[in-house]
């Protein structure tokens, strides 16, 4: 049975790029991290405390640099509404929306990027040979400085150290790193102490109706086996989203079913279909925050680390590594401060807990 | 008569078929307790499989595949052209961009469906106007032509989305939307679409005698005693309503529409009356094919829209190569 299904589908795959030859390539254990941080840089980079604009690329940069030097963001690459920018602090809520220049279609002309006259151009997240070559095209038409950081959760911490020293602002890249190798350390004692087998199958929705989700190695459920969960569709092989049927979940049953979609999760506490699925059975249901970023994705940046202790509440609740922290509410109140320089109310804070 | 005992063995397969694991045995317990009304001591998720997520998505599959088929049939006829397919007046780019903003806007995912039903329908309805308009030239070209300029139009209006869409979110949404699938279809979604989708077949099924004098000048069948602009109108309206009900339900699904009614004919020939039949038989059959094969083939769920066409077009080749005489 196996063989024949083996035949059948090698050549559909063949010709399918983003299935490619890499399905069913085994287990999906985090990459252990061995790259640096910058992958890449092009022209001359300024000295340090010459950093005064910066432009950031893409989401995660954005991010990025507005945790760590708000002052020296010229932009946002994505489009922010009123609801995301009431979580932001007034000088991060003021910024206009300058476009992104890397990833799915640039959207900002780099004639307008040199109006902006940064110091540097900053990318970060994935950061495969498109994105290098990307980063040197933009380079070397314009003059500018570009520099790509790699972003995987568990590079935050050197990211923020290392941007933080290329902004000049080493002392606050200090700080958030020490906050970042805080999620990622915690995160680490819970999978040395929860063994593979004890760890709950968790089906990471996405979209409206929840049928899109990430293979294993996709960026965008990189938290799930980093926050000591299984993702389900890791079984479906290695690669990034996909998009599944509801016979294929009840296949799968998971335990935990987490999205960052609120509709989807209200759709499924009550659909009929979806009452056969252990995880709803047993009220396993969770809608992480997505307000001003994604607590799990969206986009994959700094604004995760947040979500790492949220979801390790949610997988591992009652774990005696969690115990022992500062309450949920209080973390995220200081990390809201620290990172977006926002002071959340108290009504704010219950919407981003209300799950 | 094969025809049909070929579609029911593709029914059978597809019922059959799928990641959920379920033993021909466990399927029949599940078919005989529904029919004599017994329980049938089955696990709550097998008959939660079998009748509220294959049974939905099999008939779903039928349905659209009928619709795409028979609107492509009907439009060729119509316009007299073997280049032509379901989404030449622009259902599928409404559809498509109607999808797109309720994506964009963050709306649930019934609001998409109903918004991409919509859109298609408004993309017709704005060719027909546009057509309406010029005078001077022949009907059925101006019909096309203006199919082909606001399908561009509502092109560059998704296009458009795609760009301002976030890309770690909205994106692939709008990106597997437009790849089209049936793995999301619910039965409620089905009872929702199936009406509409009847509703655009039947008048098809009905006016099956008089499609063929399309094909001669307006004048003749006029002297006839055929409206030719009436009968047009009707025929666009029924296709219109079919393909946009699918559509709403499926996602964009190329080649059928275009495809299918090429084979028929080199099965049956051009009569429409024996056009339209064998169209909506084949039609229905090749969608449930290819969704079983979708949902079989790989460890993921292939997107419909992409295996069609890689199905549907080289058979298309090969049909056309030995066949000489179609088209």
């Amino acid at each position: 049975m196996m063989r024949r299904r083996h035949c059948l589908q090698l050549p559909l795959q063949l010709p399918l790029l983003w299935a490619a030859a890499r399905v069913r390539a085994g287990t999906a254990q985090p990459a252990p991290v061995a790259q640096p941080v910058v992958v890449a840089q092009f022209g001359t980079l300024p000295a340090p405390a010459q950093v005064r604009r910066v432009f950031a690329a893409g989401p995660p940069a954005g991010v990025l640099v507005a945790a760590l030097a708000p002052d020296k963001l010229i932009g946002w690459p994505q489009t922010l509404d009123e609801d995301a920018r009431a979580f932001l602090g007034p000088r991060l809520a003021a910024l206009a929306h300058t476009g992104r220049l890397s990833g799915r279609g640039s959207t900002a002309p780099l004639e307008s990027l040199l109006q902006h006259a940064p110091d540097l151009v900053l990318d970060a997240g994935t950061a495969d040979a498109t994105y290098v070559s990307g980063m040197r095209r933009v380079s070397a038409q314009t003059g500018l400085a570009t520099v790509l950081i790699q972003g995987r959760i568990a590079d935050h911490a050197a990211q923020l150290r290392e941007v933080g020293r290329l902004l000049g602002v080493a002392e606050r890249g200090e700080q958030l790193a020490a906050e970042a190798q805080a999620a990622i350390d915690l995160a680490a004692r819970l999978r040395a102490s929860v063994p593979q087998a004890l760890r709950p199958r968790v089906y990471y929705g996405r979209g409206a109706d929840g049928l899109e989700t990430g293979l294993a190695g996709s960026i965008n459920l990189e938290l799930l086996e980093f926050c000591a969960g299984r993702n389900v569709a890791a079984d479906a092989g290695r690669g990034s989203l996909t998009r599944v049927s509801l016979e294929q979940l009840l296949a799968w049953n998971p335990e935990v079913i987490v999205t960052q979609d609120a509709a989807f999760a209200r759709r499924v506490r009550s659909d009929p279909l979806w009452r056969s699925v252990a995880a709803v059975q047993t009220g396993r249901v969770h809608c992480a925050p997505a307000l001003p970023f994604g607590w799990l994705d969206g986009p994959p940046g700094v604004n995760r680390l947040i979500g790492v202790r949220w979801l390790l509440e949610r997988l591992h609740g009652g774990h005696a590594a969690l115990r022992a922290l500062e309450p949920l509410p209080q973390a995220v109140r200081r990390f809201y401060q620290l990172f977006y320089g926002a002071e959340l109310s108290a009504q704010q804070l219950r919407r981003l807990l209300e799950d | 008569m094969l025809a049909l005992a070929l579609l029911a063995a593709v029914v059978l397969l597809a019922f059959g078929a799928g990641k959920f694991s379920i033993s021909p045995a466990e399927l029949w317990r599940a078919v005989a307790a529904r029919l004599t009304g017994a329980p049938s001591g089955l696990p709550a998720a097998v008959e939660t499989v079998v009748w509220r997520i294959r049974l939905p998505r099999v008939a779903a599959g039928l349905l659209v595949g009928m619709a795409l088929a028979a609107a492509g049939a009907a439009y060729q006829g119509m316009f007299r052209n073997p280049l032509v397919s379901p989404d030449i007046l622009g259902v599928s780019a409404g559809a498509g961009l109607g999808a797109a903003a309720a994506i964009y806007l963050g709306l649930p995912i019934a609001a998409v469906q109903a918004l991409a039903f919509l859109g298609g329908l408004l993309a017709v309805g704005a060719v027909l106007a546009v057509a309406g308009l010029v005078r001077r030239h022949d009907p059925v070209l101006v019909l096309v032509l203006a199919g082909v300029a606001v399908g561009a139009l509502l092109g560059a209006g998704i296009s458009l989305i795609k760009i301002l869409a976030d890309p770690t979110t909205q994106l692939p949404s709008i990106t597997f939307w437009l790849l089209g699938g049936l793995n999301a279809v619910t039965p409620a979604d089905l009872a929702a679409t199936a009406p509409a989708l009847l509703a655009g077949l039947v008048p098809l099924a009905l006016l099956r005698w008089r499609v063929n004098l399309l094909s001669l000048p307006d004048e003749e069948a006029l002297a006839l005693g055929v409206s030719v602009a009436r009968l047009r109108l009707v025929l666009v309206a029924a296709a219109t309503l079919a393909t946009a009900a699918a559509v709403s339900l499926t996602g964009i699904i190329g080649w059928v529409g275009l495809v299918v009614p090429h084979v028929a004919r080199l099965l049956v020939g051009p009569q429409f009356s024996r056009l339209l039949p064998a169209s909506l038989l084949l039609g229905g059959g090749f969608l449930v094919a290819t969704d079983t094969l979708a949902r079989t083939a790989a460890s993921i769920e292939l997107p419909l829209g992409i295996l069609t066409a890689l199905v549907g077009a080289p058979f298309f080749l090969v049909l056309l190569a030995r066949g000489g005489r179609g088209a």
